[in-house]
């Protein structure tokens, strides 16, 4: 079976808004998440900076009983679907009828898992850990709580990928749909954004310590960049078989066309060229498309000197000839880690949908590997018909998707 | 504390984290069903009666509670022990 798999819904809860047109608006402005926790500093962390991401309010929309299972990333996850099925125009009662899958993205839940030892060291009693921790500290936090607060009766797990997650969401959400294991899927990724999250990562000096220009500090490809800067949220993404979205009189969004992987079987934190080369052409054979048919490239670049190194060289070997457009939407998010390949799938659909391509912001000097890309320094006025989104994560994992705007 | 205030911070715990109905809450109505507690919610509660009376409620002791008086007396009486030991 080879299905056409549709995009019929988008959500999104990060940095850069709490919604699809605050997120447009941010994207189209180049305007910067990042800013300042002192409280990370008091942590003892080389650097307190991090994207800044909105609590959201749930009293009201959940019952108690759902809420205290919500980790903060399932809180995020949770804003995110409801926008992204609200535009999808998948009511409860459809879904409640309906075989509905979730594959999400997540790879931590290190403050409901920090509180609930805390608890147990301090009082010596698991019982008073409450009802909720248990279904707030797996890394399935996600899938566990909305599968059950949307009342999903299809495929639901948790894809734990590092930064990576969000993205082979997407792909093996697009692989079960095309090969007609599924008709409809709700895909994404989640990031918690606290001071227990990011300790360890924080400890490599992987992040920027640029903390006097918390909004320069992540600067992808640019020569003088110095390390990632934190972030996170939630990004969701309905996707269907054409079919269903014809049956039910869905809005499509665009279509996934291509999905690529590879692992670099080689060191756990540093960057491959080999094995992202590999994943970028697996999704365009996928996709049945040429390199010079990719208008936008939506890359992973973190901010790293090395990361974005590799990545450069990856481009610029299966580019190197028709130059898309590239830029890391991070430069303004900040690393969303596992929520990051699913968030810039929603980041370049706005800018599919609104004919623009959104800035590099933070690009002031290429270094001899970005020097050979075509990087988007200022906003750009583009039509785009297919775009690629780069996420690599820790232990060497690669994925690449293609998408491309709906023809019939 | 007396037991005005032992009602009145019972109350507020109800209302504000278990999001009952002041009205609703009587002293004969039953608690259970009133709040509509099922077995996670009691886990919880033995959590917010901890925090803000200061002992450990055993699962068996709310075999003995039905409504929200003896809720009440049941508290009043484990906070007077505790003051007295």
């Amino acid at each position: 079976m080879n299905n056409r798999v549709v995009i019929t819904g988008l959500g999104i809860w990060s940095c850069l808004g709490n919604n699809l047109d605050e997120v447009k608006e941010s994207l189209h402005a180049g305007k910067s998440g990042i800013g300042m926790d002192m409280e990370r500093k008091a942590w003892g962390y080389r650097s307190g900076l991090t994207g800044i991401v909105a609590k959201p309010e749930l009293k009201g929309l959940l019952d108690r009983r759902a809420r205290v299972g919500l980790s903060e990333e399932a809180e995020y996850a949770y804003m995110a679907t409801l926008e992204a099925m609200k535009n999808a125009k998948m009511d409860m009662a459809w879904v409640e009828k309906n075989e509905v899958g979730i594959l999400y993205g997540n790879d931590s839940s290190a403050k409901a898992v920090s509180e609930a030892i805390d608890t147990i060291r301090i009082k010596k009693d698991t019982t008073l850990l409450g009802s909720g921790s248990i279904f707030q500290s797996m890394n399935c936090t996600v899938t566990m709580n909305l599968s059950t607060i949307f009342k999903l009766k299809g495929i639901n797990f948790t894809i734990s990928a590092a930064c990576a997650s969000g993205s082979h969401s997407i792909g093996l959400g697009y692989l079960m749909i095309k090969w007609g294991l599924q008709k409809h899927i709700i895909c994404g990724g989640a990031q918690e954004v606290n001071h227990f999250a990011f300790g360890s990562f924080d400890g490599l000096s992987a992040f920027s310590i640029r903390e006097n220009e918390p909004t320069k500090a992540s600067r992808p490809f640019d020569k003088d960049r110095d390390g990632l800067i934190p972030s996170g949220g939630a990004a969701s993404l309905i996707i269907e078989s054409y079919e269903s979205a014809m049956e039910r009189g869905a809005p499509i969004l665009a279509e996934v066309v291509g999905y690529g992987f590879s692992s670099n079987g080689d060191h756990i934190s540093n960057s491959n060229v080999d094995g992202q080369v590999r994943s970028l052409k697996m999704a365009l054979n996928d996709a049945k498309l040429t390199a010079s048919d990719i208008d936008y490239i939506n890359a992973h670049a973190t901010s790293t000197p090395g990361g974005d190194l590799a990545e450069a060289l990856a481009i610029d070997e299966v580019f190197g000839e028709s130059k898309p457009m590239v830029s890391s939407t991070k430069s303004m998010t900040g690393h969303e880690c596992w929520m990051a390949g699913a968030s810039e799938i929603v980041y370049s659909m706005l800018m599919m949908q609104n004919n623009f391509v959104a800035p590099n912001i933070n690009f002031e000097n290429p270094d001899e590997a970005s020097s050979k890309l075509n990087i988007v320094r200022k906003t750009t006025e583009k039509n785009i018909d297919v775009f690629l989104s780069n996420s690599f994560g820790f232990g060497g994992t690669n994925s690449s998707l293609i998408i491309k705007k709906f023809k019939k | 504390m007396t037991k005005a205030e032992i009602i009145e911070r019972i109350n507020g715990f109800l209302v504000d984290e278990f999001e009952v109905d002041i009205e609703k809450i009587i002293p004969d109505a039953n608690l259970r069903e009133t709040v509509g507690l099922d077995s996670l919610d009691y886990v919880d509660l033995v959590v917010i009666i901890e925090s803000n009376f200061g002992f450990k409620v055993v699962a068996e002791d709310f075999i003995n509670i039905h409504t929200f008086q003896s809720f009440y007396d049941y508290v009043e009486h484990k906070v007077t022990e505790k003051a007295s030991a």
